[in-house]
C-alpha cells in the first residue's frame, strides 16, 4: 500500500492508473531499499512523521501511470540524443574552423624552435607593456620552463589560450556592443551569461562530449570559449554604457552617425573596460584549459591529470608551477597593456 | 563668412514623464510645475516658450539651475524632442526633418560648446578642433589649416599635438570653442560654456567671445546662470523661471524696468554703474538744451561717466554716437538710475526671496 493511494482512489483515477501496469525498471527508492537490505513493506507505514513528499517516485508507488524521476532523466537523455544528429549537421561544419585553428596554432607554437619563439614572445611583451622589468620576468620564466623540459607543454597550453581568447574577443565585443545598445538584448543576454558563469564546467562538458568526438580539438575549444567569453561581453556592455554622457551628447550635436559614434567615441572610451574584460577572459581560458585536459586538450593540464591519476606528486606539482608561471605572465602583460590604455585615456573627472 | 541664420521658437512645451501628452492638457489648463509633479508625477520642463533669436546676435538664456535652460537649448538641435510647439531655423520647421536632414542640419548649421567641454579624450587637440569637419567626412588635410587657425585665434597655437587632459580647464574650453568655430556653422549653441571656469579665466573667455563675435557675427545662443555674464554678452536676454519665460528683451531694458519680483531679486545685487549704458538713460530731447561739460559715447558705461565727472552731480554731457550727437545725459538722472528699482526698495525682494542654488 502506498501513501497517496487515497488521492487517486478519491479522484476516481484508479483505473487510469492501473490500465497498463506492467513491470517496470526499479525506481530509485526500490534500488536504495534493496541496497540497504531494508524491509520495504514497513517503510510505507503512514505515520505523519514519515509522510513522504508527493514526489514522482512516491506517486508512482500509488499510481503506476505516473512517471518516475528516473524516467525524467531518461527522457532528457533521449530527447537530447534525438536532436543530437540534426544539431550535429549544423554545428559540425560551423565549428570545424575552430578545430583547424586550434590544430594549426598547436602546430605553429610547438614546431617553431624555441630560439625563434622566445624573442618573438619577448617582443610581444615589449609592444604590450614597454617595460624592461616585465620582459626580464617573462624571459626568465620561459627559460625556466625550457630548462625543466616543460616548455612544449606550456606552448601547447599557450596556443590554445591564444586561439580561444582571440575568438572570445572576436565574438564577445560585438555581443557586448549589441547589449549596450538595447535594453531588451541586455535583459535576454544576462541570464545566459549568468548561467555560463555559474554552471560547473563539467556540466557543459557532458552534452559537448555527446555532440563531438573526444578526439576533436573543437570540443575543448568550445568549452573554453563558452566559459571564458563572459567577462569580455559583460565589460564591453558596461564600458559602453558608462561612456561619459557629455561626450556622447557632443558626438550627437555634431551630427555623428551611429557608426561614427561607435568607432570614434564609444569603443575608444570604453577601451579600458574592454581591456579589463580581455584580461579576465584570458585568465579564465587558462583555468579552463587545465580542466579541458579531461577531454583531450594537450598541455600542462595533461601533466596535472597524470599527477592525479598515477599519484605522481612531483609531476603534478611541477606542472602546477608551470601553470602559475603562465598565469602570472598572461596577467601581468595584459594588465600592463591595460595600464597603458588607461594612461592614454585618462580624463580628469569634473 | 558663412551666412547667418535665425531661430524662432513657437509655443514650445516640454514635459518629462511617461505620458507627456496627457500631462500637457493639465499644463495648458494652467497647472504649475510643482502641482504637476505632486499630482501627476511629471516634470514640467518648458511651458509655452516663444523666443526669436535674431541672426548675428547673442541671445542669452538666463535662470537659476533647474529652470529649464539646458532643456531649451537642446531643443534647438533636437537633442531633446519637444512635447508640443515649433522650432524654426531660417523659417523652416526642423521638427519635420527626418534623420538624415537633421544630421545635415547639425553638421552644417550648428555647433555646440558644453559646460564640461566634452572633448574626445583620446584624440589630440587638433583632431578635436577639427571634429565637426571630420564627422562630415572631410580629410584632415581639408580642415587642418582651419583648425590650426582657430586654435591660434583662441590662444592655443602650440598645443595642437597635445591631449585634452594635458590642458587646464580654461584651455580645454578654448578647444571647445575652436571646435565650434572650425565647423563654420552659422549657429553656435553654448550651454553654460564658461560656468565651470575660474572667475578670471571666465572674464577672459567672455572677452574672447565678444571679440570673435564682432568679426564673425554668428547666431549665438548662450546659457548662463550668472547675471553679470548675461548682461555683458547679451544682445537679447531671456529670463527663465520654472520653465517659463518671465521676461525677455534688451538687457538694459530689463534692468531699468523689471516686470517680475523674481527679476528684481536677480538684478538687485549687480553693479548697475558698470552694466548700464549712457544710451539707456539719456534724454533724447530735453525741455531745454543744457549747459554741457563735454561729450560721452552712447555705449559708455555709467561708471566711466562718473569717473569722467569726478562725482560732480551738477553736470550734463552731450551724448554722441559715431561722432553725431544723439541726446543729453544729466548726472542727477544718472545717479537716480543707480538705485535699484523702486520695487526692490519697497521690500518686494525680501518677501519673494526664491531659493537660490
Ligand atoms: N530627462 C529628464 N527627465 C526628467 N526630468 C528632467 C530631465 N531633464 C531635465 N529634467 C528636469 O527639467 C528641469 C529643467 O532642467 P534643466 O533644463 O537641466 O535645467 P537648467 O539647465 O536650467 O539647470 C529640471 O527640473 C530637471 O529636473
Ligand atoms: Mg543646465
Amino acid at each position: 500500500m502506498a501513501t497517496y493511494d487515497f488521492v487517486f482512489n478519491g479522484l476516481g483515477l484508479r483505473e487510469w492508473c492501473d490500465q497498463d501496469a506492467e513491470p517496470r525498471p526499479m525506481s530509485m527508492a526500490d534500488l536504495l531499499a534493496r541496497g540497504s537490505g531494508g524491509d520495504s513493506d514497513t517503510s510505507w507505514a503512514t505515520s505523519l512523521w514519515e509522510l513522504p513528499f508527493p514526489s514522482l517516485d512516491t506517486l508512482n508507488q500509488a499510481c503506476p501511470a505516473i512517471a518516475r524521476s528516473r524516467d525524467l532523466t531518461r527522457g532528457l537523455e533521449e530527447s537530447f540524443l534525438n536532436i543530437k544528429d540534426p544539431l550535429k549537421v549544423v554545428l559540425d561544419p560551423v565549428t570545424q574552423p575552430l578545430s583547424w585553428a586550434l590544430e594549426s596554432a598547436l602546430h605553429l607554437f610547438t614546431a617553431t624552435p624555441w630560439w625563434v619563439m622566445l624573442p618573438l614572445m619577448l617582443a610581444l611583451v615589449w609592444v604590450a607593456s614597454r617595460s624592461w622589468a616585465l620582459m626580464g620576468f617573462v624571459g626568465s620564466a620561459l627559460a625556466f620552463l625550457l630548462f625543466v623540459d616543460h616548455y612544449t607543454f606550456a606552448m601547447q597550453t599557450m596556443s590554445i589560450i591564444f586561439v580561444c581568447a582571440f575568438l572570445c574577443v572576436l565574438f564577445g565585443v560585438p555581443i557586448g556592443i549589441a547589449m549596450s545598445r538595447s535594453d531588451t538584448m541586455q535583459r535576454l543576454t544576462i541570464p545566459v551569461l549568468d548561467m555560463l558563469q555559474t554552471l560547473p564546467t563539467f556540466v557543459y562538458l557532458i552534452p559537448l562530449i555527446f555532440l563531438f568526438s573526444v578526439t576533436e580539438p573543437k570540443l575543448y575549444g568550445i568549452a573554453i570559449i563558452l566559459y571564458a567569453i563572459v567577462p569580455v561581453i559583460r565589460l564591453t556592455d558596461l564600458g559602453i554604457r558608462l561612456v561619459d554622457k557629455d561626450v556622447i551628447e557632443a558626438a550627437e550635436a555634431f551630427g555623428m552617425t551611429r557608426h561614427q559614434k561607435l568607432v570614434r567615441v564609444q569603443i575608444p572610451l570604453a577601451l579600458p573596460n574592454i581591456m579589463a574584460g580581455v584580461n579576465q577572459t584570458i585568465m579564465m581560458s587558462l583555468a579552463m584549459v587545465v580542466i579541458a585536459s579531461l577531454v583531450s586538450a594537450p598541455g600542462l593540464g595533461v601533466l596535472v591529470l597524470r599527477g592525479i591519476r598515477n599519484l605522481e606528486l612531483g609531476v603534478g606539482l611541477m606542472a602546477g608551477l608551470g601553470i602559475v608561471l603562465l598565469a602570472v605572465i598572461l596577467d601581468r602583460v595584459t594588465k600592463a597593456a591595460l595600464a597603458r590604455v588607461n594612461a592614454a585615456a585618462s580624463v580628469p573627472r569634473h | 563668412m558663412s551666412q547667418n541664420a535665425s531661430i524662432s521658437i513657437r509655443n514650445l512645451y516640454k514635459i518629462f514623464g511617461t505620458h507627456p501628452l496627457k500631462a500637457l492638457d493639465h499644463v495648458r489648463a494652467g497647472m504649475g510645475k510643482s502641482e504637476l509633479m505632486s499630482e501627476h508625477r511629471h516634470v514640467l520642463g518648458l511651458r509655452d516658450i516663444n523666443v526669436d533669436m535674431r541672426a548675428g546676435e547673442i541671445t542669452v538664456i538666463m535662470g537659476l539651475s533647474g529652470s529649464g535652460k539646458s532643456t531649451l537649448i537642446r531643443h534647438v538641435n533636437r537633442l531633446i524632442e519637444p512635447t508640443a510647439g515649433e522650432i524654426l531655423v531660417n523659417g523652416e520647421n526642423i521638427l519635420v526633418f527626418g534623420e538624415a536632414r537633421l544630421r545635415e542640419l547639425r553638421r552644417t548649421q550648428m555647433s555646440m560648446v558644453f559646460q564640461h567641454f566634452a572633448l574626445l579624450p583620446h584624440e589630440t587637440v587638433l583632431d578635436n578642433a577639427g571634429m565637426a569637419r571630420s564627422v562630415r567626412g572631410e580629410d584632415r588635410s581639408a580642415y587642418e589649416k582651419d583648425a590650426l587657425n582657430w586654435l591660434e585665434r583662441v590662444g592655443l597655437g602650440n598645443q595642437g599635438g597635445q591631449y585634452p587632459h594635458q590642458l587646464s580647464g580654461g584651455m580645454q574650453q578654448r578647444v571647445g570653442i575652436a571646435r565650434a568655430l572650425t565647423s563654420n556653422a552659422p549657429i553656435m549653441l553654448m550651454d553654460e560654456a564658461f560656468s565651470a571656469l575660474d572667475p578670471l579665466i571666465r572674464t577672459d573667455m567672455q572677452d574672447l567671445l565678444l571679440e570673435l563675435q564682432q568679426e564673425l557675427q554668428k547666431t549665438i545662443v548662450f546659457i548662463s546662470h550668472d547675471l553679470d555674464e548675461a548682461l555683458k554678452l547679451a544682445d537679447h536676454l531671456v529670463i527663465l523661471k520654472d520653465g517659463i519665460v518671465v521676461q525677455q528683451g534688451e538687457p538694459q531694458e530689463i534692468l531699468l524696468s523689471p516686470n517680475d519680483p523674481y527679476i528684481v531679486d536677480f538684478i538687485s545685487d549687480i553693479n548697475r554703474a558698470r552694466v548700464l549704458r549712457v544710451r539707456s538713460i539719456m534724454d533724447v530731447a530735453p525741455d531745454h538744451t543744457p549747459q554741457t561739460a563735454g561729450t560721452v559715447d552712447a555705449d559708455a558705461t555709467l561708471e566711466s561717466v562718473i569717473a569722467l565727472s569726478e562725482g560732480d552731480t551738477t553736470l550734463s554731457y552731450e551724448v554722441h554716437r559715431n561722432g553725431a550727437p544723439v541726446g543729453y545725459l544729466n548726472m542727477q538722472k544718472l545717479v537716480r538710475a543707480l538705485v535699484p528699482t523702486q520695487a526692490a526698495k519697497n521690500g518686494m525682494r525680501n518677501s519673494t526671496r526664491s531659493p537660490s542654488d
